[in-house]
Order: C-alpha cells, then sequence, then structure tokens
C-alpha cells in the first residue's frame, strides 16, 4: 500500500473553492431564510381547524419527506423546463432546497407550537389578544426558542445535503470539486479538501445561529436556562 | 335558602339566569343564578366538580352555555354576537397556575396587552406597568423573569398583569391553590387591598378563614346547583346540611 497524496495541484484551485463554497452558504441562506417562512405558514397551516388547510400541509409534509431531495430537484428542474420556463441551475437549487427543508421545518415548529401550555393561550385570550397577537407574542417565539436546537440542526443538515444540487450543475463546493478532481486526477485529495471546507462552512452556520439565538432570544442570553 | 334581596339601584356587574352547562352526558351547571353588584366580592365555594371553574369560566366566554343568561356589564356573554375582545377588556382572570409568558420580563408581561389591545403607547404602558406592580409589591421585579420569581411573587405578578388592563370585574380561581402555605398570605393581601379599593370580584376559593373576612356573597355550589346562598355570616351559621358538613370538614 502505497499512500501518495498531492495537494499543491489542488490548493492552487482555491479560488474555484471559495466561489463553490460561498455559493454553498448562499444557498443555505436562502433556503434557511424561506424555509423559516415556510415553515411557520406550514405550522400554522398544520394546526388549522380548516380541515382543507390542515390537509393540504399535511400532504406537503409527507410527500417531501417520504422523496429523496435529488428526486425532488430534479422534478423541479424539468418541471419548470416542461412549462418552458429557464431558470438558471442556482434558482432552480434554492427553490428545490427551500421546498425541501419548509416541510422538515414545519414538522419541527409544529411541534413547537404543541408545546405551548393551553394555560398560556388562555391568559393571552383572557387578556383581549387577539389570535394573530396570541400566536406572534405567546406561541411563536417561546415554541421557535423551545425548537431553536433542532431547528439549527435541520439547516445544517440541509447545507450538507445542498452537495447534491452538483448534479444540475449548481456551481457549489460539490460541483467545483467535481471538475477540480476531473482536471486534476487527484480525486481523493479533492474530496479531502471539500470534506474539510464542508466541515468549516457547518462550523461558521452553527455559530451563526449560537449567534441570532443570542440577539433574538434576551431571556436565554440573561438566564442561560431552557424555555 | 337564603334570598338576598337586591336593594342597589344600579344593575349589577355580573348576572347569571339559569344558566345550564353540560359537558357532554355530565351536567356541570344545572340553573345557576347569581349576581355581583359594583364593589363587591362573591366568593364560590363547593365541593371538588360542583363546577365552580365552569360557572366562571363562563362568565368570561371560555366556556359556552347550554342555556340561561350571563350578562357583565354591558355585554350579553350568552348572545352568539358578543364581542368576545371587548368583554375581555371588561373582565380580568386569574388562573391557578398564573400562566405567565415565561419568555417575556415581568414588565413585558404587563405591557404586552395594554399596548397591542388598547393601543397606549411604550411608555405610557411602562409607566402604568411600574403603578400595578407596586400596587402587587413587586416594583423591583419589573425586569425579572417569571421563572426568577417565588410562586407567590408570580401569582402577584399575574394579577398586576390583569389589572393593567383596568378591568371592571376580576375573576380569580383558586389563586392560591398552587401554592405552599407561607405563600399564600401574600396573595390574599393582594386581593384583600383590591377588595377594599372597591375592586367587583368573583372568586372561587378554599381558603374558609380568607371568605369568611372578605364575601360580601357566598355562594355555596353543590351537583351543579347554587344550593345556598347569603352574606358571610353563612359560612358560621349554614342553613343546609351539606354547607354545614362543607365547612365542617375545613375543606
Ligand atoms: N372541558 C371539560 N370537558 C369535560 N368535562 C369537564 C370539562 N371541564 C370540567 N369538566 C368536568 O365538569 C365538572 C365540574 O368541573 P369544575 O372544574 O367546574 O369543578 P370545580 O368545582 O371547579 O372543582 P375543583 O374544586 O376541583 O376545581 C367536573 O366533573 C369536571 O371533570
Ligand atoms: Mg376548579
Amino acid at each position: 500500500m502505497n499512500l501518495n497524496l498531492d495537494f499543491a495541484a489542488i490548493i492552487e484551485r482555491w479560488p474555484a473553492f471559495l466561489d463553490g463554497a460561498l455559493l454553498t452558504l448562499q444557498l443555505a441562506f436562502i433556503a434557511t431564510v424561506l424555509g423559516t417562512v415556510i415553515g411557520v405558514l406550514g405550522a400554522i397551516g398544520r394546526r388549522s381547524s380548516h380541515p382543507v388547510v390542515s390537509r393540504i400541509c399535511g400532504i406537503y409534509v409527507e410527500a417531501i419527506r417520504n422523496t429523496p431531495l435529488l428526486v425532488q430537484i430534479f422534478l423541479v428542474y424539468f418541471g419548470l423546463a416542461s412549462l418552458g420556463l429557464k431558470f438558471s441551475a442556482f434558482a432552480v437549487a434554492a427553490a428545490a432546497l427551500t421546498i425541501n427543508v419548509g416541510a422538515y421545518t414545519t414538522e419541527i415548529i409544529r411541534a413547537g407550537f404543541d408545546s405551548i401550555p393551553r394555560g398560556q393561550i388562555e391568559a393571552a385570550e383572557g387578556l383581549a389578544l387577539s389570535k394573530a397577537q396570541i400566536y406572534w407574542h405567546v406561541v411563536m417565539w417561546p415554541a421557535i426558542e423551545k425548537v431553536y436546537p433542532s431547528l439549527t440542526s435541520q439547516f445544517v443538515l440541509l447545507m450538507l445535503a445542498s452537495s447534491v444540487t452538483s448534479q444540475i450543475s449548481a456551481e457549489e463546493l460539490t460541483a467545483v470539486a467535481n471538475y477540480v478532481q476531473s482536471d486534476t486526477y487527484r480525486a481523493f485529495e479533492t474530496y479531502i479538501l471539500v470534506a474539510i471546507v464542508y466541515i468549516v462552512l457547518s462550523l461558521i452556520m452553527r455559530a451563526g445561529f449560537w449567534l441570532l439565538g443570542l440577539v433574538v432570544f434576551p431571556r436565554r442570553r440573561r438566564l442561560g436556562t431552557p424555555l | 335558602m337564603h334570598k338576598i334581596s337586591n336593594v342597589a339601584s344600579q344593575s349589577p356587574v355580573v348576572s347569571l339566569r339559569n344558566v345550564h352547562k353540560s359537558f357532554g352526558p355530565l351536567k356541570v351547571l344545572d340553573g345557576v343564578s347569581f349576581e355581583v353588584d359594583r364593589g363587591e366580592v362573591l366568593v364560590l365555594i363547593g365541593r371538588s366538580g360542583s363546577g365552580k371553574s365552569t360557572a366562571l369560566r363562563c362568565i368570561d366566554r371560555f366556556e359556552t352555555i347550554d342555556s340561561g343568561e350571563i350578562v357583565v356589564g354591558s355585554h350579553r356573554v350568552s348572545d352568539p354576537k358578543l364581542d368576545l375582545r371587548a368583554l375581555r377588556q371588561d373582565v380580568g382572570i386569574v388562573f391557578q397556575s398564573y400562566n405567565l409568558f415565561p419568555h417575556l420580563t415581568i414588565e413585558e408581561n404587563i405591557t404586552l396587552a395594554p399596548c397591542s389591545v388598547k393601543g397606549i403607547s411604550k411608555s405610557q404602558a411602562k409607566e402604568q406597568a411600574r403603578q400595578v406592580l407596586a400596587q402587587v409589591g413587586l416594583e423591583d421585579k419589573l425586569h425579572q423573569y417569571p421563572e426568577q420569581l417565588s410562586g407567590g411573587q408570580q401569582q402577584r405578578a399575574a394579577i398586576a398583569r390583569s389589572l393593567a388592563m383596568q378591568p371592571k370585574v376580576m375573576l380569580f380561581d383558586e389563586v392560591t391553590s398552587a401554592l405552599d402555605p407561607e405563600l399564600t398570605g401574600e396573595v390574599l393581601k393582594v386581593i384583600e387591598a383590591l377588595a377594599a379599593d372597591g375592586m367587583t370580584m368573583v372568586m372561587v376559593t378554599h381558603e374558609m378563614g380568607f371568605a369568611r373576612g372578605i364575601a360580601n356573597r357566598v355562594v355555596f355550589m353543590h351537583r351543579g346547583k347554587v344550593h345556598e346562598t347569603g352574606p358571610a355570616a353563612i359560612l358560621t351559621s349554614p342553613a343546609t346540611p351539606e354547607l354545614a358538613q362543607f365547612v365542617g370538614t375545613g375543606l
């Protein structure tokens, strides 16, 4: 066995890796922001007393959770193409990842909503708050604080899963790796480097979520106790 | 059965007339009637399951009734077209399990409803928060979170939160039952001060000594009915054997 590693040719291509990493982060950022919005709306929808609304949200969640991400990406990609709509690979990747993570986020946030005790809502009703005000002030913020660690993991997972979008030639980190390794014939070295970059990206995201948590959950910041 | 003659000229703040309420096959309120005049303290007592909480919750429309009539001030609670949020601006309710919002400071707990419901300014609401907290003796807890307070302090903060909406009537459902005995006193003192200030109140309590001291009217519920009612004196000289047995057991 003779392991002969040569990173020189790979390291030389660092600007391409940097671009790829930035694109991966952008995909993750867009899908995280939009996925959170979908998750909140989806969770409200799933808990709706309107059977059609809760049914539609339920079907969405189950359809996404029971199909592979790659197939979802192809569905969006070829679906839009067959409608004669042309979008960049990046836009398609961002859309598919958002739809995917939105379903998981819906389930996580719904669990958070369900964990708010009935008494909290009754107290708010007794204070004459409207339904929307109760959702915003009394249900949503504490619910999100409770499930924040799960949300963080889900979004980091999404960032890693975004490597699958290399299949439709979105120029993210894995796609860059794919062509660098075919140019340099240094496949193992390339993927070692890419793995390290993914780890760094994960750490960056976790640090970002930690900082965001300090800003949006002042009680947590001051007391440090879980809700 | 004692009957109170209503000599007050003004109409009662709260009135229940022949209220019926069932949960499925279980009849919980079986023709309940009582009235509370302005500035009066009505104490609801009775065994567990006799329908006290249900009666109280019907007043704030947390439960809908099957038949009968409930009127609170100008609100016809039993009317399906009731403006629910208008009713709840006039009625404050405090539960056994304080239900403070854990993610908000005491000040934010108190200012939330005045700001979002009544639309008063933040600074005005904060000023008011200071006032109501002073009223319950918690001025220094403004910027604390609920979990940093003892049970008695949390319950006083919950009362202050209700008071900030300037309700016309306050409902208390066993507000000291979750507290250690040494903490009940501080909460009961706050309620006594409110009564002395002329707040109209309906309260469910198992504190018989307290009820004797504060009640203008006592309603003893038994099997979904008002079994005996009268001034606080009925607690010491009950007319019905059921009430005699109830107060005798010291419940
Ligand atoms: N939402 C509900 N659904 C079904 N049954 C209920 C509901 N709420 C109350 N009940 C039942 O109605 C009866 C009266 O309950 P209620 O809470 O009014 O009694 P209570 O006098 O307040 O008793 P306690 O002293 O234990 O608080 C009980 O048998 C209770 O189990
Ligand atoms: Mg009760």
